[in-house]
């Protein structure tokens, strides 16, 4: 009710405040989207046909605008409006909309462009509209080779996303996770890769041996994980263009847990000998092993503060698994984690000032977030099985994983991705090719 | 009525499984043969373990003496003692876990004359259930340590 009351009042003054144009706050739980319309980008026929011979798309100008509405939807805080009711043409609309049309079919924004071929490139301009206020509000154009198109649909969201609500957008941006098929008791686990919105998946290992927990490098082009290749589960370094892989440090046992540092130069990870584990650092430059806890306990899913200066870890060192904090360095440990329950695989958000984690209480698995200093805690959903969060890069919304319970045969387990706002709303289930777990997302690929 | 059968034919279901569990978990551990796999010949293959536990059981102390004594006798073979956990807890968590039950059976095998060299550990984590279920008695078949030939 006040947020309709709110609307009505931005209604009333915005002819008069030229400046006030649309806003949106993402700090709250927005169940009112913001009704806006994405017309087709309007295309000419020549270059249509060159598009239809290289990419084997009939119309790329309507498929990159379904990029954008599908991205603006799914991100909750949008709500693009169906394109039947549309009354102008995308090439005049692109020029000069006429604005009584498209408020009439109540769309508050309005995003319009052109699509052309030009010197054998892709050259896409776009402009986002305030349909009340009767002005432009961003104008913009870029150049790439044809193939990227589908990133030029996610490249546009993330320019409207930060234009309207004043942060960097997620959308530009690729999932790591493990692809997963076959019996509960011989899973076959894969590393894929693929975009935000599930396209262009791709295998990266063969299924030959167990992989786990993949994580990006601060650019986004190296991924470190466990692999059990020979049966010595061990911390790979893998570079997803060249595919060249290796062996993280020489430890006599298992090493588990990666990720990297803030900067990419250093891999932090378990190292579990003679029934404890803790948590080492190795120097992907100089090579050099750093021990960094050392504790009869389990220390594990270790994660950097964003400015590199602190870690966030698991630890059982109370006699039950809770989250601690500590210098980078390994002084100053402080368990901060003190509700009911147990508290795993804390990850510092890319903003710097939460923390997420995976809680189990009284038989149900919880996605969670608190203050780094463990105040503040807010569970955001309830499950028979999730975890492992990661956040996007603007720090918004964090996927993870869930399974389902087997039945009483035993039968029925299922593996799938889902994500859900900081604020606790909009969970959507993410498609993928096969069943899947241990998400983590990448950086923006274009800033 | 319909609710009603429903009802009847759940709290059925839920009185005939507190038996059977009764029957095969004690404290939490499972005490059950279904899944026991054997080394040699009446030397069990495998402990079970409590929730979040790495403790040894007096059963599981019994196992791995037997263990132990087929081990002495066979000083050309060794072994690697397989660690596992369930499904309910964090996949990182139960890797470390899975090691650190290993490590328990291992240690007792090494007070029992068995030397370090010949036994070496592998964490599976959650990774490797023996029974798919999700219900308490699956999981307490999945609690384990494996003790299995490496030569």
């Amino acid at each position: 009710m006040i947020k309709k009351l709110f609307y009505l009042v931005l209604f009333i003054f915005l002819p008069i405040k030229v400046f006030a144009l649309i806003e949106i706050d993402i700090t709250r739980g927005n169940l009112d989207p913001l009704p806006l319309a994405v017309s087709p980008l309007s295309i000419d026929d020549l270059s249509k046909k060159e598009f239809k011979n290289i990419v084997k798309i009939e119309n790329i100008g309507s498929e990159i605008s379904n990029i954008v509405e599908n991205n603006l939807r799914t991100s909750g805080l949008f709500n693009p409006l169906s394109k039947d009711a549309f009354l102008q043409a995308p090439d005049i609309a692109n020029l000069k909309p006429r604005f009584e049309d498209w408020r009439l079919i109540k769309a508050q924004a309005l995003i319009t462009g052109k699509v052309s071929y030009i010197n054998e490139k892709l050259r896409v301009e776009f402009r986002l509209w305030d349909v009340l206020a009767a002005k432009e509000m961003m104008a913009l154009a870029f150049t790439t080779v044809p193939s990227n198109w589908r990133r030029v649909g996610h490249i546009i969201t993330d320019k409207i996303y930060e234009r309207l609500t004043g942060e960097k957008g997620y959308f530009d941006t690729r999932i790591i996770y493990v692809a997963e098929e076959g019996p509960k008791t011989k899973r076959i686990k894969k590393l894929a890769i693929m975009d935000q919105d599930g396209f262009n998946n791709k295998f990266l290992t063969l299924g030959n041996e167990l992989v786990l927990t993949p994580r990006f490098n601060p650019t986004s082009q190296m991924v470190t994980y466990l692999s059990y290749f020979k049966n010595l589960p061990r911390v790979y370094l893998l570079d997803i263009e060249t595919g060249t892989q290796e062996v993280v440090g020489d430890f006599p046992g298992m090493t588990f847990a990666p990720r990297f540092s803030p900067n990419g130069k250093k891999i932090i990870m378990s190292f579990a000998k003679d029934g404890k584990s803790d948590i080492y650092t190795m120097d992907l430059e100089n090579r050099i092993v750093e021990r960094i806890t050392n504790h009869p306990s389990i220390d594990t899913s270790p994660s950097y503060s964003p400015d590199g200066k602190y870690i966030c870890f698991n630890s059982d060192r109370s006699g039950y698994q809770q989250i601690y904090v500590m210098n980078s360095d390994g002084t100053n440990v402080k368990r901060i984690s003190f509700g009911k329950g147990l508290y795993g695989t804390p990850v510092w958000s890319p903003r710097g000032d939460l923390i997420a984690f995976t809680k189990l209480h009284k038989g149900k698995f919880y996605i969670g977030v608190m203050r780094v200093d463990g105040s503040g805690e807010r569970l955001l959903t309830e499950n028979f099985y999730q975890e492992a969060p990661s956040w996007s890069p603007n720090g918004r919304v964090l996927i993870f994983y869930r399974e389902t319970k087997t039945n009483a045969k035993g039968e029925g387990f299922s593996a799938k991705l889902w994500s859900i706002d900081l604020t606790g709303y909009n969970e959507r289930l993410v498609e993928t090719a096969t069943d899947a777990s241990d998400p983590s997302w990448s950086s923006l690929l274009s800033n | 009525m319909l609710v009603l059968a429903t009802c009847l034919v759940l709290t059925a279901c839920a009185s005939k499984k507190v038996e059977t569990l009764s029957g095969q978990i004690q404290g939490d551990v499972y005490t059950g043969t279904d899944t026991v796999e054997y080394l040699a010949d009446g030397v069990k293959d495998r402990v079970f373990f409590a929730t979040n536990e790495s403790i040894l059981t007096t059963a599981s102390r019994e196992t791995l003496r037997a263990q132990a004594a087929w081990l002495r006798k066979n000083s050309s073979i060794n072994v690697v003692v397989e660690g596992h956990a369930d499904e309910r807890g964090t996949r990182e968590y139960n890797l470390a876990l899975g090691e650190r039950r290993a490590n328990a059976a291992k240690d007792y095998l090494m007070t029992y004359g068995i030397s370090s060299d010949r036994i070496s550990v592998l964490s599976y984590g959650k990774e490797r259930p023996v029974d798919s279920g999700s219900n308490p008695l699956a999981w307490s078949k999945n609690r384990r340590s494996v003790t299995v030939k490496a030569n």
